[in-house]
Parts: structure tokens; C-alpha cells; sequence
């Protein structure tokens, strides 16, 4: 059998993810759609590896505005499948055929698959499959994606369709008046596309679609007599041709309702009386911080924490036991066996400092994100997500962020890496995009060691409750300000997207597509994450390991540190990471932390933000003393403080603050990348976080040098500079742009 | 004209025209409110904005400005 490719389409909620996953035992490649953080899925067939699925996005039409909707159109029109499976959640069937009448018009065979069935026979409701397969002309399979019913039917129909090539002749679903006006119009460009696209375009001409008209080329007598046709029966209706199209397909669909569907009488369901307390007015709000208070609690406090706790301190730490068996750490075992074979200790030094200590600070967090995909997988699954952005909109829109953006902030005070991949739930592409970029401004867990460094430095270990939050509050301030001014730079411009959302009835996750949700998460973050991560540790191993050696009595060459004869205990001092971080200190002149050993902490804490207060141990020589040791802190606070005694606290903060608010450990860095999975947008929120954060650190130096020690300067001006800049960036009215939706298409064109 | 805003939340009303333009537009008309659709307001967010609504047969979310560009008749509330 030759190849053959089917494109899955239907609305959102629709159990699309669940079909692919049984059809393929998804064992596909996931990735986005060129150009858009929109995900792509395609695998083949358990039975049949000759046929592939591509999943496509959830939509409810195929209009050109959103990025979900242009690539589904793209690729059923441009690209071809062979076949189009169309599942329609049949407890919704009115909304969920208004794409369908749009699908069999796009040239392509379909194939109809009803899903939830066995839902509506509780409801009591009966449908007629074999009239629904008559009037829109293709065929119709009653078929579960749950319980795995029918599906191998649907497969073939479609496979059967797509090698005959039966391309649906697509319902007449207008007024005659429209009908008669399509016609004309297919006459007048049948010459200027495939013969099964003329319906497609007659109908994308008379809605006036931009890039469909486009695509076409058409001479301008051609648009004018288009144009004649469609003002005509504009004129007649009293209304735009696109309200026009889109009133009749409900109408039409209206009366295929009432002729192959006998509704039950209507009883108020369970779903419904549980929305009426969850999304009350009254009980609302202490709900959902109830549940948010629960999934905090769960996956970052209790049980992820153990996880992490577990993973880094027992399995990449000193080991573990199960059952009363000692098991030793990775690193023990990893150790023995570079022993065992003799390597030298360049490569130890390389595969457990470099690889194993920082992939495995990575995969120390796999635990707790495994948690927290559990619990964000169930929200998702059983309807509470979208009653999160109901309830938490007016709050976040103030700022040009969704409803959806406050789950990444919440999951970012435990790790900024499950932070940015709880953004995939955001539907809005600009929203998501933004809470990608802002969310790991919250200071995780591995970014506390950091803050009780300050701590100590400041209070002197005494119980200061204000500290924390202080931090806390400097990320919520800094997430909401950045909101605010990229809210109107070009690459978020434009009216709020519409919040017209769909609120799914709730029901109770299947077990097996709840996990296969929460495996597609982790796997993609190890198989994605990992290599860059990887390289990165590699590269941050190499720049600390080697240089050269310059000490008292050295020969000048270079080498592996450690194996340079006569190397200090501590040779970091001459390692190449010292030279660059010495080489671009200068950087951090305004924050008032231009020390090599400053930027060589905060290059390291790329690797995790924790290695920050590590590695001023081990520049320091204080060799394994933590945050917690007044000795650390009076170093610390040493580094601070300039020649004649003065703390500089000021610029204590500032590297602080640069470190909390800058581009987030390898980890998260690398998740960001997934996300985006575009360079522009992914060196545009790198860029971002850094630049944002040294002009923090500046402004808090330089007034604290300024208003504490009454010190001014150039930079003094500068810090007002950017003070009065990021005002008026906030307080300037939204900037005139091209119209969005022109946008999103110039993008993709 | 009364728009979707006015309407309380326990009434129901008929569309009556689409007064957005764009992709706005096109959104709402393509969750189904169009012309003459049926549109029950079920209830109010906690915080007082968007309004929930039931519209052939499913629940749909929009904001109070979105709903101010929906003109409806036949406004009844139901007690």
C-alpha cells in the first residue's frame, strides 16, 4: 500500500489527543508549526505504519485570525493530506459542525467520526447517523476515542476515501440567493485553482479572505465583478458577507439538527450543578485559591519537594537506601567506573563535575515536575482550567496577560522549567509568548539559597520575615512592569485578543490519556531540554577547568587546571571562565559588582541558579560553607565593600536582583527554547530578561549610592534616563500598528 | 439598542446584529452567536467580568465589551 497522510481535525475538547493517542500509541514526533508556537503531532498508525497522522490544532473554524486556524487551513489546502478525519464531540453537535461544513468544502476527502456516543445515549438523546452522512455527503462513524470503539472503522473509511480520492462535493449550506452568487463567483475563477478548491475559494472570495484572494492572483476586472456580486447580495441581507456565511451555515446546520437528532428533554446535569458552585460569585474566588493553594502545596512543598530532595540529594547525592539495601548516587557509580577503566583526571573531571553534576542538577527536578504535570494534566483534563482563566481575566488583562498566565507564575515559584511549559495551556499565541518570557522572574526554589545569602548579609540571620517576600514581590513587580511596557512594543501591539472561550463540561479524566498527557510533557522536556543542556554544561565545565598557568612559579601554558604542575588548591582564579568574566566585568560597573568573581557566579549560576552561592565558596577558598555561614556572608558582604570601609549594600542588591530577574538557569533556558522554537522570539526573551535585569541593578545601585552614601555621577542620570523611560513606556498610549490579524498573516506568509 | 452588557445575568434575549469588526467579530460569530441565535446569560464572573453564557447547547465565556458589541432583542428574564 502506498503511503498515505491524514490530517486529524475538530474543535478543541473534542478527545482529538485522545484519538491520536490510541490510533498511534504516540509514538510520534511533537514539535510546533514553522513560524508559531502552535504544537504539531504527527505519527503513524499502530496498525499500519503506511499511514500517518498529522494532529492538527484545535479549532472551532477554519477563519484566517488566530495562528491554530491558519496552519490547520494551510495544511489541509497547501499541503494536501489524503484524507481528513473530522471528530465532532456529538454532545455539542450544533457548534462542532459548523467546522465540519467548513472542512468538506476544502477540496480534501473527510471522513466524520461521532464521538462521546455513549454520552449522549445517557443524556437519552438518539441521531440519525445515515441522515447526517447524507446531508453533508461523506461518511459518518459513531465511534468512542475513550473506550477505543469503532476507531479502526473510521481509519479505513478514511484510508478507503483518501486512495479513491472522493473529494466531498460539500453541502449546499447557503440561502439560495448566497448559493447562486457562489456559483457565479466559481465560474469567474474556476480557471485560477484546483478544480476541488473552487467551492473552497468561491466561498473564501465572497467572505472577502485576504490571503485566500491572494493566493489566487486574480485580475482586477475578476475582483471588481466578484466584488459587483457580493455588494449585491450584501445590499439584499442588510449584512456583511462574512456574517452572511457564517449565519447560514448555523442555520443550515439548525435544520440538519432538527432532522437527524431527537433531543431528550433537557435535566439539569451534573456538570452543570457543579459549575454553579465552583464559578459562583460567592465561592468562586475561595476556590480557586483553595485549588491553587493545593496544587502549590502538593507539587512544590510536600511531595515534588521530597521528589527533588530526593533526586538531588540521595540519587545524584550520597546515595539511598531501598528496603534496608544501600543504593549508592549516580555520581558514586559513574565514579567507580571511571576508576575501574582508569581514566584520567581530565575526564573524570569532565563527565561528573561537568556532565553528571550539571544534567543531573537538571533531572533532579524531573520529580517534582512529574507532580506537577499530574495535577495541571487533571485540572486541564476535567474542565477547571478554562474556569481558572473565567474567574482570574479581569485581573490579568489589566496587564496584557490571560487568565491562563497566573497557573506558569504560580508552578515558577517551585521551577521556572514546568513554569514555562504550563504555558502551552494559554490559547492566545501573544500570551503565551509573553508569560513564556516573564514567568521565571519569580524567584524559584533553587534561587531561596540566594536570598537567605542577603539575608544573612543584611540581618545577620535573625528572623526577618520581610526579607523573602521582598524578593517575591521584586518578581511580581518586575513581571507586572514588563507586562506593562512589552504590552506596547511592536511584537505585542494590537487589541486584546477577543476572550471568547468555550467553558467544557466537567468530567472525571480516563486514567490512560491523562498520563499519556503527563508523558508527552516529561519525555519532551528530557529528549528536548537535555541537549542543550548538556552542551552548555559542557561548554560552562571547559571555561572553569582550563587555562593557563599563570600562577607563582608556572610556565605560562595551558592546560587542564588541575594537571598543571604546581596548581593552587584553588586554580579557578586562573581559569578561563576567570578571563572572560574578568574581560566582561566591566559590564557590571554601573551595578556596582564589576568583579570577576561576581560574573563568574553569575555564569555559573546559569548552570542552576543555586551554583551562585557555591561558587563564591569556592572562590572565596571556604570550600563547602553554604549560605547559611556567617563566614560566607562577611566574604560576601567583603566583596561589597570598598577601601575605605563603606558597604556598598546598593550594589549588594543590584547583583542580586540582576541575578533573580536575568535569563534563568540552562534548564529553563532551554524549555524557553522549546517553547518559542523560533530563534527571533527566543533571543528576543533571552535578550529581554537580561537587559530588563541589568537595568534594575542599575537604577537600584545608582539611587541607593545617590539617596544612602549621596553619591552622584554619569550613571546617576542614566538610572533617571531609565526610570523615565520605563514610565513612559508604561504610561504612553498603545502605540497605532497594523491591524493584528494582518500581522499574523504577514508572519506567516 | 440593548446590547448582551445589559442583559442581567437569569435572562435571555435574541441576537440581533454584530456591531465589531474583524477578527472579533468573526470569533464570536463563529462559536455560533449569530443572527437570531438564542442566548441565555447564566452568570457573572467572580471579580464581576467576563459573563458566562449558554448558546446552542454549550457554555461559552466572553468579555462585558465583547457582549456590548452583540445587539439583542426580545430581552426576557426569567425569575
Amino acid at each position: 500500500m502506498a503511503a498515505i497522510t491524514i490530517g486529524l481535525a475538530g474543535n478543541p475538547n473534542c478527545g482529538k489527543t485522545t484519538l491520536f493517542n490510541e490510533l498511534t500509541g504516540s509514538n510520534g514526533y511533537v514539535g510546533n508549526w514553522p513560524g508559531v508556537t502552535v504544537e504539531k503531532k504527527q505519527a503513524t498508525w499502530r496498525a499500519n505504519r503506511d499511514v500517518t497522522f498529522v494532529d492538527l490544532p484545535g479549532i472551532y473554524s477554519l477563519s484566517p485570525y488566530t495562528p491554530e486556524e491558519v496552519v490547520s487551513r494551510d495544511y489541509i489546502v497547501g499541503e494536501r493530506p489524503d484524507a481528513v478525519i473530522n471528530l465532532v464531540d456529538v454532545t455539542n453537535l450544533e457548534r462542532n459542525l459548523y467546522l465540519t461544513t467548513q472542512l468538506i468544502e476544502a477540496g480534501r476527502p473527510v471522513v466524520v467520526g461521532l464521538n462521546m456516543c455513549d454520552l449522549l445515549k445517557d443524556r437519552g438523546d438518539v441521531i440519525d447517523t445515515a441522515a447526517l452522512s447524507e446531508r453533508l455527503g461523506v461518511p459518518v462513524v459513531e465511534v468512542s476515542a475513550l473506550r477505543n470503539t469503532n476507531l479502526d472503522a473510521l481509519v479505513k473509511k478514511a484510508v478507503a476515501a483518501g486512495q479513491a480520492g472522493e473529494v466531498p462535493a460539500g453541502a449546499r449550506c447557503f440561502s439560495p440567493e448566497v448559493e447562486d452568487a457562489l456559483g457565479r463567483i466559481a465560474q469567474l475563477i474556476s480557471g485560477s485553482c484546483d478544480a476541488n478548491l473552487v467551492r473552497w475559494y468561491s466561498v473564501k472570495v465572497f467572505e472577502r479572505d485576504a490571503e485566500a484572494v491572494k493566493a489566487l492572483h486574480l485580475s482586477s476586472a475578476q475582483l471588481n465583478q466578484a466584488e459587483k456580486i457580493i455588494k449585491a447580495v450584501e445590499t439584499s441581507r442588510d449584512d456583511d458577507a462574512e456574517s452572511i456565511i457564517t449565519s447560514d451555515r448555523y442555520d443550515w446546520i439548525a435544520s440538519v439538527m432538527d432532522a437527524c437528532v431527537r433531543k431528550a428533554p433537557k435535566k439539569l446535569s451534573m456538570s452543570e450543578r457543579i459549575d454553579k458552585v465552583v464559578t459562583s460569585r460567592v465561592l468562586g474566588l475561595p476556590i480557586f485559591v483553595a485549588v491553587m493553594f493545593i496544587v502549590y502545596y502538593i507539587a512544590v512543598s510536600t511531595v515534588g519537594d521530597w521528589g527533588t530532595v530526593w533526586a538531588n540529594d540521595q540519587v545524584f547525592g550520597e546515595g539511598w537506601e531501598l528496603f534496608g539495601v544501600a543504593i549508592p548516587s549516580i555520581p558514586a557509580v559513574v565514579e567507580g567506573w571511571l576508576a575501574a577503566a582508569g581514566a584520567s583526571d581530565m575526564v573524570s573531571s569532565l563527565v561528573l563535575d561537568g556532565i553528571v553534576g550539571g544534567v543531573g542538577s537538571v533531572l533532579g527536578f524531573v520529580p517534582q515536575m512529574l507532580v506537577l504535570f499530574m495535577m495541571l494534566a487533571f485540572l486541564e483534563d476535567c474542565g477547571y482550567m478554562s474556569r481558572v482563566a473565567f474567574v482570574m481575566d479581569r485581573l490579568f488583562r489589566r496587564f496584557g496577560l490571560s487568565g491562563k498566565s497566573f497557573i506558569p507564575f504560580l508552578i515558577s515559584s517551585g521551577c521556572g522549567v514546568p513554569g514555562v511549559m504550563a504555558t502551552k495551556t494559554i490559547e492566545n499565541e501573544k500570551d503565551r509568548r509573553m508569560t513564556a518570557m516573564l514567568t521565571t522572574m519569580i524567584p524559584c526554589g533553587a534561587k531561596t539559597p540566594i536570598i537567605a545569602l542577603v539575608m544573612g548579609v543584611l540581618v545577620g540571620g535573625a528572623d526577618a520575615w520581610w526579607v523573602a517576600p521582598m524578593f517575591y514581590f521584586l518578581g511580581l513587580a518586575a513581571i507586572v512592569v514588563s507586562a506593562l511596557m512589552l504590552k506596547k512594543t511592536s511584537m505585542f501591539a494590537g487589541e486584546p485578543a477577543p476572550f471568547v472561550m468555550e467553558l467544557p463540561d466537567y468530567h472525571l479524566p480516563a486514567l490512560k490519556s491523562w498520563w499519556l498527557h503527563v508523558w508527552e510533557r516529561i519525555s519532551a522536556y528530557l529528549k528536548k531540554a537535555a541537549t542543550i543542556i548538556f552542551a552548555a554544561c559542557v561548554v560552562v565545565w571547559f571555561l572553569s577547568s582550563f587555562g593557563f598557568a599563570s600562577w607563582e612559579g608556572g610556565d605560562g601554558s595551558f592546560g587542564f587546571l588541575a594537571s598543571l604542575p604546581g596548581a593552587p588548591e584553588y586554580s579557578a582564579d586562573y581559569s578561563l571562565l576567570a578571563i572572560v568574566a574578568g574581560a566582561i566585568a566591566w559590564i557590571f560597573a554601573p551595578l556596582g559588582a564589576d568583579t570577576w568573581q561576581a560574573t563568574a557566579a553569575s555564569i555559573n549560576a546559569l548552570i542552576a541558579k543555586e551554583n551562585l552561592v557555591s561558587t563564591f565558596a569556592t572562590i572565596f577558598g571556604l570550600g563547602e560553607a553554604t549560605e547559611g555561614d556567617p563566614v560566607m556572608w562577611q566574604a560576601f558582604a567583603a566583596m561589597f565593600t570598598d577601601g575605605a570601609g563603606v558597604m556598598h549594600a546598593g550594589a549588594m542588591c543590584a547583583f542580586v536582583a540582576f541575578n533573580m530577574l536575568d535569563a534563568p538557569c540552562f534548564a529553563a533556558i532551554g524549555t524557553i527554547r522549546r517553547q518559542m522554537d523560533s530563534p527571533k522570539w527566543f533571543w528576543f526573551a533571552i535578550g529581554y530578561q537580561c537587559v530588563f535585569a541589568w537595568c534594575v541593578g542599575l537604577i537600584i545601585n545608582q539611587l541607593w549610592e545617590l539617596f544612602v552614601l549621596g553619591n552622584f555621577g554619569a550613571w546617576t542620570v542614566v538610572a533617571f534616563v531609565l526610570l523615565a523611560g520605563m514610565i513612559f513606556q508604561i504610561a504612553r498610549p498603545m502605540p497605532k500598528t497594523e491591524k493584528a490579524d494582518d500581522k499574523v498573516l504577514a508572519q506567516l506568509a | 439598542m440593548a446590547t448582551l452588557r445589559d442583559v442581567k445575568v437569569g435572562g435571555s434575549c435574541t441576537v440581533a446584529a454584530l456591531t465589531g469588526t474583524g477578527a472579533l467579530k468573526r470569533r464570536i460569530m463563529d462559536m455560533g452567536l449569530t443572527k437570531g441565535t438564542q442566548v441565555f446569560v447564566r452568570k457573572v464572573a467572580p471579580l464581576g467580568d467576563p459573563v458566562e453564557l449558554t448558546v446552542r447547547g454549550y457554555e461559552l465565556s466572553i468579555r462585558k465589551d465583547e457582549a456590548a458589541s452583540i445587539e439583542v432583542v426580545n430581552v426576557t428574564r426569567d425569575e
